[in-house]
């Protein structure tokens, strides 16, 4: 389909977020009590906000969520069953107002989890979500899209991206046949455009990803992953608001003799991530765990998944508890 | 398989053997039989077992893919799914998701010497090839079989070891580290490394499959090159942790590799490649 552009008054968001909350679950951001921006499903629209910077959780539970039921079963010595999941149980989501970080991630996420066997956990989520991704009118020091090839208005994974426009209405891109079709079954709350300019923040690139891919290839023994790691907790936190974060456990939880197998997010930054029973453990201190984790973002995945493994949200930064900051160390890893 | 990746087969225990003291083989037969027709795996290949409530864990298929109707798996009573695992008697159900993996290239060896280096419990993952060689001799040349425990009670596969030896077609050497040989023991005494030396198989037209743990790894490697087998020659499996077996948890990634689904059976060449994370 061709892309079309198109105007929505910013009285008529009401609207189009009732409508689209009757058929579907509308997964929006609201300003928590404790001032965190937070994803709700079905807030009221007057708590959703639009001037949300990043949300302190990423958006990857709408289709990767914490913790995912895999089958259950029930097990008694010497008779066991399984019972399937029913994925056609998924709800069709509406993901509203997301940025396009956050957007962008759901591609690099299926080319994880679709890469060779297509896990339908995620493939089910993923065909039934719609999003109306929102560009971003400002940022702060922790946004770097620009160095990872997005931008603030980047519309990878939206179905539909709003821009704020200067009076205030929003200019609406439509990106997608599922974006087409909210918008034909919502034909009387879109005009056409007006040429009123969008109001748009600007992100400073900090590194070239293609530079810090090159680097990398021959960086894997550089002292730089000790010195720049030396204060890294491993508490995970990193990989737990990451929008492309994927790697899982898998763990069982029975009462009585029913059960469920799961799985949940897990982290390469955990040392029981990889310890062998034997106790032998291939990645035994913090530092090889840290190289990990930005060798597989940035040199792993772009040659096995075609694609980078970050979107630039900064969330693994403003969340560090010791203030590791990944542009910063991607700055520097550049000039090595 | 059905669509859900994650949900196993049903397996019944068929038979139970103690290898040693902490080491078990089941063999494992599908209830249901239509999932025992489409089922066919390779050797070298891998599966998650699992018993339920307590988790999955993950070892090679250690029966040869010529012995038909079943499968069997080897482990060591360690953690918390083989200690249930170890619970378990004929009768009772696991559950099995494979089979995963690459395989051992046998195609490839064909007219050639095989030269199988195995320490410990990690014969088992040797063995499923071992079979499948012997069962496809006429396609092999000689069959040579190097394997130590740290005594006479750790090694495994007490019964096939003896049936090895006496096999015409079969060279086995067998030896157990200093202080582990019992009064009537006539194999060799010394560590894995030291023996193969003595033994000195030459590697002309030979290929070598070392199974072993990483000390073992590290001292025979040496050797094997001083006999002037080339990296390409020889071959292992990696272990790393696994949990999902096809390339998505995240845990088995070594370099750009996935031990689960690039390996487990890597050549030393390419082992070389790699960054040493496993």
């Amino acid at each position: 389909m061709e892309n079309s552009r198109k105007l929505i008054r910013k009285q008529s968001l009401e609207k189009l977020y009732n409508n689209l909350s009757v058929s579907r679950k509308v997964y929006a951001p609201v300003v928590a009590p404790d001032k965190q921006i937070e994803y709700k499903y079905n807030p009221g629209f007057s708590d959703v906000t639009f001037d949300h910077i990043r949300s302190t959780l990423s958006v990857k539970n709408v289709v990767f969520p914490k913790v995912e039921n895999l089958f259950y079963y029930t097990n008694s010595k010497t008779e066991s069953t399984v019972k399937d999941i029913d994925l056609n149980n998924i709800p069709e989501v509406v993901l509203w107002g997301a940025h396009p970080c956050d957007n962008a991630a759901f591609d690099i996420l299926r080319s994880i989890f679709c890469w060779d066997i297509k896990d339908e956990f995620f493939q089910k989520r993923l065909d039934k979500l719609v999003v109306i991704g929102l560009a971003c009118h400002s940022s702060d020091e922790y946004c770097f899209c620009t160095s990872v090839g997005l931008a603030p208005d980047s519309a990878r994974g939206s179905d539909i991206l709003l821009s704020r426009l200067q009076g205030g209405d929003y200019q609406a891109d439509i990106l997608t046949e599922k974006g087409e079709y909210i918008v034909n079954s919502n034909k009387d709350l879109f005009e056409n455009v007006s040429g009123e300019k969008i109001v748009l923040t600007s992100v400073k690139q900090k590194f070239s990803h293609e530079q810090v891919t090159g680097k990398l290839a021959e960086a894997f023994e550089h002292p730089f992953w000790i010195e720049n790691s030396l204060r890294c907790i491993g508490c995970g936190a990193c990989a737990y608001v990451c929008p492309t974060c994927a790697c899982f456990d898998i763990q069982d939880e029975t009462r009585g003799k029913e059960g469920k197998r799961y799985r949940s997010w897990d982290s390469c930054g955990f040392g029981l991530f990889t310890l062998h029973t034997s106790g032998h453990n291939p990645r035994h201190v913090q530092s090889q765990r840290w190289r990990q984790r930005i060798m597989h973002k940035f040199s792993y995945m772009p040659e096995r998944n075609e694609s980078l493994g970050c979107v630039g949200c900064g969330r693994c930064s403003s969340g560090c508890p010791v203030d590791m900051n990944i542009a910063e160390q991607l700055e520097a890893l550049q000039n090595i | 398989m059905s669509e859900n990746i994650y949900k196993p087969y049903l397996m019944e225990i068929e038979q139970v053997v103690e290898e040693t003291p902490d080491v078990r083989t089941f063999r494992l037969k599908f209830k249901n039989s239509e999932e025992a027709e489409k089922f066919s795996f390779k050797a070298g290949q891998f599966g998650e077992y699992s018993v339920f409530g307590e988790g999955e864990s993950t070892f090679c298929v250690a029966s040869s893919p010529t012995r038909k109707g079943y499968i069997e798996c080897t482990f060591r009573k360690a953690g918390r799914v083989t200690k249930a695992l170890a619970n378990l008697e004929v009768g009772d159900t696991v559950g099995f998701r494979g089979p995963y993996g690459n395989t051992f290239p046998i195609e490839e060896w064909e007219g050639k010497n095989l030269l199988y280096i195995a320490g410990g419990i990690a014969l088992p993952p040797m063995r499923c090839v071992i079979w499948n060689t012997i069962d496809l001799r006429e396609k092999y040349k000689d069959i040579t079989i190097v394997y130590g425990a740290r005594s006479v009670s750790d090694l495994v596969y007490k019964h096939e070891l003896k049936d090895w030896a006496e096999r015409p077609d079969v060279k086995l050497i067998t030896t157990v580290d200093p202080g582990g040989q019992t009064p009537d023991w006539k194999g060799e005494v010394g560590f894995v490394p030291m023996v193969l030396e003595k033994v000195a198989p030459s590697s002309e037209n030979t290929i070598a499959i070392l199974c072993g743990p990483p000390v073992m790894i590290k001292f025979t490697m040496p050797v094997l090159k001083k006999l002037g087998f080339q990296d390409k020659d020889i071959y292992t499996t990696l272990e790393n942790r696994m949990k999902c077996g096809f390339g998505k948890c995240g845990r088995c990634n070594v370099g750009k590799v996935f031990v689960c689904k690039d390996g487990p059976v890597f050549s030393y060449e390419q082992i070389l490649t790699l960054p040493e994370e496993y």
